[in-house]
């Protein structure tokens, strides 16, 4: 029997995910509601993971070749209205290439920033986090308010580039034939875990949209490209010993400015997604909501890796996704209740590797929230809102020790330093 | 740069800045500036205290909008007399933003969390959570005096939780104030914020603790500063100076508004990038950031330039602003070496 972490990382991820769905069923079980694993959960889910796994993404090309990007947000702010601008203009594609272009210009002006004049990353982020709305608030006033159905503040509805469903899988059609619905007939044999993971399975590959499908994609491309190309490893040296990378003759600055743009083209290409109809289907100011920077904690969250991005990206998603048709709180209840066995969980892991401090915090914590489950019918809507950023305050309080981020990530970079 | 951008949206630059100026130059005008310049201030020293560690304390944002309703619904429960009363609400929300972004110091020292990405979580938590939720459970409806424009916000805070504004002085040295403008009261807060500011830092051995810590924490750690605890201390400080910048609003309308004014967290840090974290410097940037903001809204009367412009002009100077600072911080340095290589050469 092979150790855990010897197996292959996307057979483990499958296995926290099947392990994840298990108690999901539990307990929804227990709740009496089917919103935790039904079908719509997960489509939603996915939607909502998309641009926070874009960003994720974008985060992880920049950080790689050691820039920090906070400005993520800005970007993504950038991308939703050049993304809404384009495909209202020229169609739906080129809202989509619109929006890259739009968070590229955002990253491109972080990179002149910290790589040419050596600014602080965060401090240049903050000032592009201040910049984008500024901007789209004033491309809005000049170019938006003479569209019909424009104004200062939102644009008139966004085209959307279609969407597809899996044949066979998921009853999706090829041609004018309607295949067979294998995940969709599963789900309604009231198979206990079986079915539940098949409507979940069902929600992600129903009417997916072509940028999803790019997005999912660009993981494997992400993950080939930084880890099995020269380019890669060139890129990366920039985010662990620049010194090292120079005396081989890497190009540090060029490096980094094409890490940190590539990283706004990704971020402006979630903002584009956000305003396209998947999730909005109109660009609204303020519509990012933060999404920049949950991207950046699903970045952390997965390690500075790819495969964790999305895994962040999914975790984080799924209440957003949630949230929105939980009219009576019953879905939200329940995720206490997750909660409280998911810190048991880690309370668990801790105790086994004698670590006293973090056992004793994880169960003080998961008794709290048992208390809080046990005591409360209903919850307010807005924690579910706030889900999201207290997983990721309890990741970090747990793991932050664990995680590697790259070496010299953050650190102002000048040629000819020794 | 800016002007740029106004020639490209076809309007004349130097009409816009003359009408900005001409605008700023009345007497209602700048009140409306100092009003504003008020919890920029506060804000930028609040984010300046955490510069000085090189601790960066994003969360600003969350910790004023929290201090400032639970210093509003506590101060509109309470009767007490005038003085204990302001002092009482002060205290509140001073405890309330320092216990706040304490939480994120102490996460960094025991948990190595990272504060810049605990604080960007902890102002999420605060003003989608616990602030909607708040306002939601101790929202008072109704028009103050029947007549008046309604009203959404926590109860009204009675008088003497109030600090009094500053018209006295301001008409006794000028002319009666029109349009029903008040000058805030909280200034004085502000003024005492800077001093104390200036003093802490520069004048006590804490504040040099402080810097030392910030410009090299192993050497300060190896002279005796426990560095833990600066940086819980520092965060606490910063924090405990953000919940007094949602109180200019709180002081002004009497309750904290269902849409209270946002943003002021990101752009004092702003400022204090603009200021250089000094306690002088910090004042210009806020005055500057002050004027953009309320002069803006003349640009839109005389039609000279679209007011989102202003916006824009913020973050290009704050952009060029830090920019500027780190090529003169190097040409500095290049300068220094320099010297000492010819001081090497000479010895």
């Amino acid at each position: 029997m092979k150790r855990f972490s010897e197996l292959p990382a996307w057979l483990r991820w499958s296995l926290y995910a099947a392990v994840g769905v298990l108690l999901l069923t539990v307990v929804q079980t227990l709740e009496g509601t089917d919103r935790l694993t039904s079908v719509t959960s997960s489509q939603s889910m996915l939607r909502w993971a998309i641009p926070i796994l874009l960003a994720g993404l974008g985060g992880l090309y920049s950080e790689r070749a050691g820039v920090v990007n906070i400005g993520l947000e800005g970007m993504m702010i950038l991308g939703t209205w050049f993304g809404a601008w384009g495909a209202i203009t020229y169609g739906a594609w080129w809202g989509i290439v619109a929006g890259i272009v739009g968070g590229a210009l955002g990253g491109l002006l972080h990179a002149v920033a910290t790589v040419t004049f050596g600014v602080d990353h965060i401090i240049s982020g903050v000032a592009v986090n201040i910049l984008a709305p500024g901007i789209t608030r004033f491309l809005s006033s000049e170019i938006l308010t003479n569209i019909p159905g424009g104004s200062i503040t939102q644009s008139p509805r966004v085209p959307g580039v279609g969407s597809a469903t899996i044949p066979f899988l998921a009853g999706g059609t090829i041609g004018n034939w309607t295949t067979p619905d294998l995940f969709g007939w599963l789900g309604t044999q009231k198979w206990f875990f079986i079915s539940n993971f098949a409507n979940l399975l069902k929600g992600v590959m129903t009417r997916v949209s072509w940028v999803t499908v790019i997005a999912l994609l660009l993981v494997p491309l992400s993950a080939w490209l930084l880890w099995r190309t020269r380019f890669g490893l060139r890129l990366r040296i920039c985010g662990e010993r620049p010194e090292a990378g120079e005396a081989q003759g890497v190009d540090v600055y060029r490096y980094k400015y094409i890490g940190v743009v590539i990283s706004g083209a990704l971020a402006g290409m979630a903002g584009a997604f956000i305003a396209s109809p998947e999730l909005s289907g109109i660009y609204l100011e303020g519509q990012t909501t933060g999404r920049g920077f949950i991207g950046l904690a699903a970045l952390i969250f997965g390690n500075w890796r790819p495969i964790g991005v999305i895994g962040g990206a999914l975790l984080f998603g799924y209440p957003f996704g949630i949230g929105l048709r939980d009219l009576d709180g019953s879905a939200s209840h329940a995720l206490i209740l997750v909660n409280a066995i998911g810190l048991a969980a880690v309370a668990i892991w801790a105790f086994t590797r004698s670590k006293r401090t973090d056992t004793v915090l994880a169960l003080v914590l998961s008794g709290i929230f048992a208390l809080w489950y046990i005591t409360t019918d209903v919850v307010p809507d807005v924690w579910i809102n706030i889900l999201p950023f207290v997983i990721v305050l309890l990741v970090l309080i747990f793991f932050a020790q664990r995680l590697r981020p790259p070496a010299a990530d953050g650190l102002s970079y000048r040629k000819g330093q020794t | 740069m800016s002007s740029i951008v106004l020639v490209l949206s076809g309007s004349s630059p130097l009409r816009a800045f003359a009408d900005m100026f001409e605008h700023a130059s009345r007497l209602e005008t700048m009140v409306d500036i100092l009003n504003r310049a008020t919890p920029l201030y506060i804000a930028g020293v609040a984010a300046a205290i955490g510069f000085r560690m090189n601790l960066f304390n994003i969360g600003v944002e969350g910790q004023y909008l929290l201090a400032a309703i639970v210093a509003a619904h506590l101060g509109a429960m309470v009767t007490l007399t005038p003085v204990l009363h302001v002092t009482f609400i002060m205290l509140v929300a001073v405890a309330v933003g320092a216990a706040y972004s304490g939480f994120a110091g102490v996460l960094k020292v025991t948990r190595g969390v990272n504060e810049v990405i605990s604080t960007i979580m902890l102002n999420a938590i605060a003003i989608s959570g616990l602030v909607a939720y708040l306002i939601r459970i101790w929202q008072a409806g109704g028009a103050i005096d029947p007549g008046t424009v309604q009203r959404v916000g926590t109860a009204p805070i009675p008088k003497s939780g109030l600090l009094p504004d500053l018209n006295v002085i301001v008409e006794s040295l000028t002319r009666e104030l029109r349009q029903g403008k008040t000058l805030t009261g909280v200034l004085l807060v502000a003024i005492v914020v800077g001093i104390g500011y200036h003093v802490l830092v520069n004048r006590t051995r804490f504040g040099f603790d402080l810097r030392a810590s910030g410009v090299n924490p192993f050497a300060a750690s190896v002279g005796g500063v426990p560095p833990k605890r600066m940086v819980v201390i520092a965060m606490a400080l910063s924090g405990g100076v953000a919940g007094l910048v949602g109180l200019t609003e709180v002081m002004l309308t009497g309750y904290f508004a269902a849409n209270p004014i946002r943003g002021l967290g990101f752009t004092g840090i702003a400022v204090a990038l603009l200021g250089r974290n000094h306690p002088v410097g910090i004042v210009f940037a806020a005055l500057i950031f002050a004027f953009l903001d309320v002069s803006s809204g003349v640009l839109q009367f005389t039609g000279a330039a679209s007011r989102e412009i202003v916006v824009i002009m913020q973050g290009v100077i704050i952009l060029a602003a830090v920019v500027a600072y780190e090529i003169a911080r190097r040409a500095r340095e290049k300068e220094e070496a320099h010297a000492a290589a010819e001081a090497m050469v000479a010895a």
